[in-house]
């Protein structure tokens, strides 16, 4: 076929287009159906976060990680309020902390629904186990908007515990969720696992090589997918991640369809976890009164947790006034996108955009 | 004359119509013309009204499918919604974009639009309802699909843009690899009925008491798998492909040319059922019920019954890559559509030579059954082997570990 040879082409994809996940455009040359180049195109989403936090009180700045990663928010809010805590030297009520935990594990669910139910439908999928799953997503919004009366970007997480207690309703709630979640899960396993197409589409497709990953500083569920257990709640754990007891899933191959059930066995051990740390979930206050406009002391902090898109890292630096004076992000879904050319290249159009699907990027997170 | 106008019996108030018509004018051929009128738009308002009710259905089942309600707005039940969509289209403005190809671009809505409406001409909807009976019905419609193919590839070119072109591309591609096994796999009814008239077909369905889908399991599959790839529907909508190529060779038609494009696959759906139920499915023949339900019924009854079908395989799976596509036509389909060919004629040639009875038809479909089984077995274990070799689920560790690795290598131009 070679040998023909066919004039290449330059095809936009995106950033107007159903399968970049927001405003992300991949700018890929094709000879055919073959990218031969990709050019990744970022910014069309940047809203300034880092530079207006400069502006405001450390509290104020609790709402802009909500809008990061809003399939997510919880985690940007645990992340983010772990960060000012550290630098600011408060400490955390051990429910307020338990609720932490519980909260960023719903999420952890809620993301990776929605992940695996995009990603099969990059597969081609009539929207079908995007819906399945998202009747899951539902029920945990609901818990959310039972707590703090917010669905998706919550907002909840405060600097010193959490904005508010759980109300009686929600334990009921809660534990409906957890007892038919495992069945739940399966239910997708099962829709899923033995679908040919499904495997023909995402087997060997993208194959992301462990020591690639690691020289790319590639985290979450995209490492996991080539096999190395990694994952910050067990490496550096914050809150009471130390106090559970969960596994690590990895899968065998560094393919599409690896990280796809890495995410799925997640959502398994989040379930493991919640449960634990309802059993778990000590009485008392669930905030300690910090002041409003929170000066720390001159200084830096920096702090990671595992989100569902990987590691999220946040750094503050305080002068010592009422601002920070710089704030960073390290945000999972932009260091995880920085692979994606080196695996679509040799693709077809219809594989990139499946590996795409499985990186599972959120493009409020990567251009902030 | 008579005679035709008796074709059209079935309705006792127009057949004393004719006659009037016929004995006041005594013109045959007012009375010919008119039967064609009357025949044409009774066909045309089942297809018309058909792909609006499929509309609501197909929303609908997939809905049901998708564990939600589906349109549930517009009227009782959401009945109304294909009208409103359809009032939507019509309202909206039809953009053309300046780089396309003037008459070429609006030539493709129309042009794909007329085979979907001929291909319900040869139908038999009762053993006297038919509109046209040629002798070479199975080929019209063959050559009928092939028309779409062709328009689809004129709407993806005159678009003058990447993503249409792509569809485009896919288009021929992939017509040009299932016509093969839909015509090998039409063919098999065709040899044992040894005629291609369709009313030909169901009538010998109907007379031996057997439907060809017991004798032809194989080629009904086929003929399934070639039709739903043809109709541009998962798992084989790599024309339209919504997550790869956004709307493929429709991207840049709007307001009621692309309404057009949407209606056409409803109504191609519906053909294909067509094509399903009175080539394999006994058409309107029930095995005796058709005497006391009126045999049209009958046969729209299964249409809608594959139709659901084709439904289902939408909600239910992803879309194939195309080199996969293909390989499954020229890997799978034809080597099995050639196999099913050499022993249908062999089986035809002995039932012919020793003019056996109808029973060896159970015969055959017993053994046409079990080779059906044996070879997509055979099929489907060489095709899928590769995927099944590691594990379907993630492995569980305890505690964090990363492996020393050597130093990355990255390809050329790696940005990672």
């Amino acid at each position: 076929m070679s040998d023909i040879g066919t004039p290449p082409y330059v095809v936009n994809i995106g950033p107007q287009h159903p399968s970049t996940h927001g405003v992300f455009r991949l700018k890929v040359t094709l000879d055919g159906e073959r990218i031969i180049d990709a050019e990744m195109v970022l910014g069309y989403l940047h809203r300034s976060m880092e530079k207006l936090a400069e502006e405001r009180t450390y509290t104020q700045n609790i709402p802009f990680t909500d809008r990061m990663d809003y399939l997510a928010a919880m985690t940007g809010n645990l992340g983010y309020c772990l960060s000012a805590e550290k630098l600011a030297g408060v400490e955390v009520p051990e429910r307020a902390s338990y609720l932490r935990v519980i909260f960023a594990e719903l999420q952890r669910i809620a993301s990776h629904c929605m992940a695996n139910g995009t990603f099969v439908n990059d597969c081609g999928a009539w929207q079908t186990p995007l819906m399945y799953m998202f009747r899951e997503r539902e029920k945990i919004l609901d818990l959310f908007e039972m707590t703090c009366g917010a669905r998706l970007t919550t907002n909840y997480m405060r600097i010193g515990g959490v904005a508010f207690d759980v109300p009686d309703e929600w334990y009921p709630s809660i534990n409906k969720l957890m007892a038919e979640m495992p069945d739940r899960i399966s239910e997708y396993e099962e829709m899923l696992h033995d679908n040919e197409i499904l495997l023909a589409r995402s087997r060997d497709v993208g194959v992301l090589k462990p020591d690639v990953a690691i020289n790319a500083s590639v985290s979450g569920p995209v490492l996991r997918g080539c096999g190395i257990a990694w994952d910050i709640r067990k490496a550096d754990p914050y809150c009471v991640y130390d106090r559970m007891d969960f596994d690590i899933p990895v899968g065998h191959n560094g393919d599409c369809f690896d990280r796809f059930l890495v995410r799925l066995e997640e959502m398994r051990q989040s379930v493991r976890i919640i449960k634990q740390a309802l059993e778990q979930l000590p009485g008392g206050p669930v905030t300690t009164p910090v002041p409003l406009a929170l000066r720390p002391d001159p200084g830096e902090a920096y702090v990671r947790i595992e989100s569902p898109k990987g590691e999220l890292g946040f750094y503050l630096a305080s002068d010592g006034g009422p601002a920070p004076y710089r704030w960073h992000v390290r945000s999972p879904s932009f260091i995880n996108l920085s692979v994606l050319k080196e695996l679509s290249v040799g693709l077809s159009i219809a594989d990139a955009i499946v590996t795409l699907g499985s990186l599972d990027i959120n493009v409020g997170e990567i251009d902030r | 004359m008579r005679a035709v106008v008796a074709a059209w019996y079935d309705f006792d108030p127009f057949h004393e119509l004719y006659e009037w018509i016929g004995d006041v004018t005594s013109s045959e051929e007012l009375v010919y013309v008119i039967i064609a009128v009357v025949g044409a738009t009774g066909i045309l308002s089942f297809v018309g009204l058909g792909a609006l009710a499929n509309v609501w259905l197909e929303r609908k089942i997939i809905g049901r499918i998708q564990v939600r309600r589906g349109p549930n707005r517009v009227g009782p039940g959401g009945l109304l919604q294909p009208v409103a969509d359809a009032i939507k289209l019509i309202q909206k403005e039809v953009l053309q974009p300046r780089a396309s190809d003037g008459k070429l671009y609006n030539l493709p809505p129309i042009l794909v639009f007329i085979p979907a409406m001929l291909t319900f001409a040869v139908f038999a909807w009762a053993p006297d309802m038919v509109y046209a009976d040629l002798n070479v019905g199975v080929l019209y419609l063959l050559a009928l699909s092939s028309v779409t193919s062709l328009a689809i590839f004129m709407a993806g070119w005159a678009s003058n843009n990447k993503y249409a072109l792509l569809g485009a591309m896919r288009v021929i591609a992939m017509a040009v690899s299932y016509e093969i096994p839909m015509v090998l796999a039409l063919l098999a009814p065709v040899l044992f009925t040894g005629t291609m008239s369709i009313p030909g077909i169901v009538d010998f369905q109907r007379t031996n008491d057997i439907w060809l889908a017991f004798m032809l399991p194989l080629p009904v599959f086929i003929y399934a798998i070639s039709a739903t790839a043809e109709l541009n529907r998962t798992p084989a909508d790599i024309a339209e492909a919504e997550s790869e190529i956004v709307a493929g060779f429709h991207t840049e038609y709007s307001g009621m040319k692309f309404g057009l494009f949407y209606a056409v696959e409803l109504i191609n759906s519906l053909a294909v059922s067509g094509i399903l139920a009175s080539l394999f499915f006994g058409g309107y023949s029930l095995f005796g019920i058709d005497e006391y339900i009126p045999p049209w019924i009958i046969f729209i009854g299964k249409i809608y019954f594959f139709y659901f079908g084709l439904i289902w395989l939408r909600g239910t799976w992803p879309r194939l890559r195309i080199d996969q596509l293909m390989a499954f036509s020229w890997k799978m389909l034809i080597p099995l559509a050639l196999i099913n060919i050499a022993v249908v004629s062999a089986e035809v040639l002995i039932w012919r030579l020793n003019e056996f009875d109808s029973w060896i038809f159970w015969v055959y479909a017993l053994m046409n059954i079990v080779m059906m089984f044996v070879l997509l077995q055979f099929f489907f274990t060489m095709l899928t082997k590769n995927y099944y070799r590691l594990p379907r689920r993630a492995t569980l560790i305890h505690d964090v570990s990363v492996p020393s690795l050597p130093a990355p290598t990255f390809t050329q131009g790696g940005n990672a």
